[in-house]
């Protein structure tokens, strides 16, 4: 292995190299005439100096704001829902079985198509984002949480059933615990599909939001404005990434490190 | 009198439906019956059924045919006199070794702090003072086996269940472990069924040894007091010529039914 700071050079090299390619491509006429290339492509100078502005002037706040704000209640909403049905249809295998196929159904649907239906039913405001990104957590929470509850170890359980644990005590001690590591250990495809939700849901039809702004400089051509946005949107996803593995590893912390697996 | 019987199982039976239809018959009829404040190990070879007669006695599984007493009284559900150590780690590995400990006690209803300060007290008796805020898995396997044990006895049961508690464990350790028990049931004797299929380790531990035939239709063929007087040193009893000599005599009864599990027969 390597060490940190040599890994993090290394990281940085990536970035400079393809940021120097980019910019050769787009202001040297090797590759083709630097107006034509500038029209597509835009120049790293350009987006870095658009990506600036926008912060500076202030104007991106609101919007992050927004797409922030649909993250969090998307989150909220569908990992709450998810674990209360994952737990409900893991303890209830009449009402699982029953309603397997619709779950399987449901869920095998690309969500996008969803997306005009619910700027539909609840409008062009945050509602329809937040519904969109609620289809994507609520199936990765729900599957996770019906697992973690099936899967208990059953000699876990019957330990605990001699310890003199009742039901409600079985739930909060076991069921509860054995589970919640299952959701956060799913934490970040989860969160990162309430933002995709988000996202997506914005540039189909918004008039704030990241994606709305991107989706606004794809329609005039702007392609600085196209990558600006991305730009933003990239570095809000790392930081989410990074405030996850924070929480994940206060919450986690009973868990090993390092998949040494003890046999006994 | 049958008051000062902690276990008696009458007519015990388990049979499994097997899922390609019909039924398989693993334990037939046995009778035992576990005196209060005895050690009885249940010794026999592997599959033939004693760990499922544990888990009656427990609770945990009901008998096909025939009842389990506890003290006099039915079983009906999870025996809540006995404590029950498994082969398994059977911790949670969500809480550290002194919420392990304590949360038999504040299911109970005694309050955290109460729970708290006992569980710490316990996990000194079993050697592990300084390890309550370790979760499982930074503890060895004979730790988190010092820590179920602490998890058992902090709730007072009148009854062990032990079923190969100290199998996984490297012959060492088993031997400190087995010590350890030995002591801490010495100074409260509780009633003891030890399922093991270690003669040795059955014959330094207990006051009776019974033998169990192979599966299926597994029964008690052998019931061995062990007339050794107590403290016994688990090191050095196996100098001593009566321990040789009860070895020899259990051994003769075992060693057949051994050979059955693993000899022609045992495709039958």
């Amino acid at each position: 292995m390597i060490g940190k700071g040599r890994l993090f050079v290394l990281q940085i090299l990536v970035a400079v190299v393809a940021i120097a390619i980019w910019q050769m491509v787009t202001t040297t006429g090797w590759f083709g005439n630097p107006k034509t290339m500038q029209f597509f492509f835009s120049t790293p100078v350009e987006v870095f100096a658009r990506t600036v502005k926008v912060f500076v002037d202030g104007s991106i706040w609101r919007h992050l704001g927004i797409t922030l704000t649909e993250t969090i209640l998307a989150f909220a909403v569908g990992a709450g829902a998810g674990i209360v049905i994952g737990f409900w249809f893991a303890r209830q295998p009449l009402i699982a079985a029953i309603f397997d196929p619709y779950v399987k159904m449901i869920n095998a649907l690309p969500r996008v198509v969803l997306a005009p239906i619910f700027a539909l039913w609840f409008g062009l405001g945050i509602w329809s984002k937040v519904a969109l990104g609620f289809t994507l957590v609520f199936f990765v929470v729900f599957f996770n949480v019906y697992q973690g509850v099936k899967e208990v170890n059953p000699v876990i359980l019957a330990n605990a059933r001699m310890l003199g644990m009742n039901e409600r005590q079985l739930l909060r001690h076991v069921y509860w615990p054995a589970a919640l590591s299952w959701v956060f250990s799913s934490l970040h495809t989860s969160v990162g599909f309430a933002l995709v939700g988000a996202v997506v849901g914005e540039y189909l039809g918004s008039s704030a939001g990241l994606g709305y702004l991107i989706q606004q400089a794809e329609g005039v051509f702007d392609v600085a404005g196209v990558f600006s946005g991305m730009l933003i949107l990239a570095i809000f996803v790392v930081l989410i990434d990074s405030l996850v593995s924070l929480i994940e590893k206060r919450l986690l912390k009973w868990r090993p490190t390092h998949d040494i697996d003890t046999k006994a | 009198m049958s008051a000062s019987v902690a276990v008696r199982l009458d007519g015990v039976s388990i049979s499994y439906a097997l899922s390609g239809g019909g039924r398989y018959d693993a334990v037939a009829p046995c009778d035992v019956a576990v005196a209060d404040g005895a050690f009885v190990s249940i010794v026999g070879p592997t599959g033939c059924g004693k760990s499922t007669l544990l888990n009656v006695a427990a609770g945990l599984a009901a008998p096909t045919t025939g009842t389990a007493t506890i003290y006099g009284e039915p079983l009906t559900g999870i025996n809540g006199r006995a404590g029950y150590l498994f082969q398994q780690d059977a911790l949670m590995p969500w809480k550290s070794a002194r919420d392990n400990v304590a949360i038999g006690l504040e299911v109970q209803g005694i309050d955290r702090a109460e729970a708290l300060t006992r569980a710490q007290a316990m996990l000194v008796r079993v050697g592990l003072k300084a390890f309550g805020e370790r979760f499982p898995h930074q503890l060895s396997g004979g730790q988190r086996k010092r820590v179920a044990l602490a998890q058992v006895l902090v709730r007072a049961p009148k009854i062990l269940l032990m079923d190969e508690p100290f199998g996984p464990l490297d012959a060492q350790t088993r031997l400190i472990m087995g010590e350890l028990l030995s002591q801490l049931w010495q100074a409260d004797r509780k009633a003891v069924m030890f399922v093991t299929h270690d003669l040795d380790e059955a014959i330094g531990l207990s006051d009776r040894v019974l033998i169990m035939s192979a599966g299926p239709h597994s029964r008690i063929i052998g019931d061995f007091a062990i007339d050794i007087e107590r403290p016994r040193d688990l090191g050095e009893i196996r100098n001593d010529p009566r321990f040789h000599r009860l070895h020899k005599e259990i051994w003769d009864v075992l060693r057949d039914e051994v050979r059955k599990t693993y000899g022609p027969e045992a495709a039958e």
